[in-house]
């Protein structure tokens, strides 16, 4: 049975709708932790101007925010910080590893810094090097946009969950953990084992 | 005035005061000291340390301390004790400084704590604490200071490994979609 459209008028998914909205929006959350945030800082300037990606409104309220941006090695004190910031920010929510330190622990492999944020909350994108530079901040940017353009819509929580990070799978063996942030046991005695497929503890 | 004037033979940076290491041995018994390059340095017994301190402070001015820090000599060639204390003493009136050292050997690691002397030794004493689990007896609020209160070792010992005992893993894993 067709329909007779006026000429303003155009039929979509709804869930395509939903998500070329939130592509063109992304508000991030700045979690500059160190060198890290100067090229993330700019990135957000007018040289570079990620407003050109609907992405330049920084704010420092996770409430407000939909795509964390994890900028810097993050150390033991503070992952829990980083945890509880993830966890307020509002679904939909994405997040960019930036820089090698918070994708790998980069150089600082000792103990108090984490060796990898992918280990301990979801991460969307990688962006590689010691620092990024903008260019490549903006590149990771955009391919994030076409994965949440792919993603699930509103229906469902967004993100791919189907294919697991690398670093994921090679979490050392660890006791059960509570899910709520309140019964943290971070700093506890080691109880990690040191079992052949962790790696390096 | 503890210390001369520099004499213009002497470089700029010398900061050496024999005159004060005279005084400390007329006083103290058991201080050894020796210079290199214009620097001055003396090594306490724990036992006269609070004493030597506060004589240095009161009667040969020197008004501020500058640091304090600790050495691991565990598997160093050729060291007989475990830990050394390094603090580092400037006066300001005469541009002196001299640097005093306490040995300690396990499991005794207290020391007097020098709070009551200068207030800058809060809080590094509580690093020194934090790092290397020296105890300074006195401190009024011998807490960590840098690491998280539940961390149970100190990581700056040479025999705690550097990637540590998996205190970085040790955290609960946020994941996606499942709340
Ligand atoms: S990846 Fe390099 S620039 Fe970025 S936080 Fe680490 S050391 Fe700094």
């Amino acid at each position: 049975m067709a329909v007779e459209l006026p000429d303003n008028v155009l039929v979509t998914r709804l869930d395509a709708l939903a998500n070329w909205c939130r592509k063109n929006s992304l508000w991030p959350m700045p979690f500059a932790t160190a060198c890290c945030g100067i090229e993330l800082m700019a990135t957000g300037a007018s040289r570079h101007d990620i407003a050109r990606f609907g992405a330049e409104v920084f704010r420092f309220s996770p409430r407000q925010c939909d795509l964390m941006i994890v900028a810097g090695r993050v150390v033991m004190k503070m992952l829990p910080v980083l945890q509880r910031i993830w966890q307020q920010m509002h679904e939909p929510k994405w997040c960019i590893s930036m820089g090698a330190c918070a994708s790998t622990g980069g150089v600082f492999d000792t103990y108090a810094v984490v060796q990898g944020i992918d280990r301990f909350i979801p991460v969307d994108m990688y962006v590689p090097g010691c620092p990024p530079r903008p260019e490549q901040l903006i590149q990771a940017i955009i391919d994030l946009q076409e994965q949440i353009q792919r993603g699930k819509g509103i229906v469902s929580q967004p993100g791919p969950v189907d294919t697991p990070k690398r670093a994921l799978l090679e979490l050392p063996v660890l006791p059960v953990l509570p899910a709520a942030m309140g019964g943290l046991p971070h700093g506890a005695p080691a109880v990690v084992q040191q079992g052949g497929q962790s790696r390096g503890v | 005035m503890a210390c001369d004037a520099q004499s213009p033979t002497q470089p700029a940076t010398d900061t050496s005061c024999p005159q004060v290491v005279a005084a400390l041995g007329a006083r103290f018994d058991d201080i050894q000291a020796s210079e290199f390059r214009g620097q001055t340095r003396v090594v306490v017994p724990r036992d006269s340390f609070l004493a030597v301190m506060r004589f240095l402070r009161d009667e040969q001015q020197f008004d501020m301390l500058v640091d304090i820090t600790c050495v691991d000599y565990l598997h160093y060639r050729g060291a007989e004790h475990r830990f050394g204390l390094v603090y580092l003493l400037l006066g300001t009136r005469h541009g002196k400084r001299l640097t005093v050292r306490v040995y300690l050997d396990e499991p005794d690691l207290v020391v007097p704590s020098v709070v009551s002397l200068w207030r800058a030794a809060d809080w590094l004493e509580r690093e020194v604490w934090d790092m290397f689990g020296i105890r300074f007896e006195g401190h009024p609020n011998l807490r960590r200071i840098l690491l998280p209160e539940e961390f149970t070792a100190h990581p700056l010992r040479k025999d705690y490994p550097l990637q540590g005992r998996g205190e970085r893993h040790n955290f609960p894993v946020l994941r996606r979609g499942a709340s």
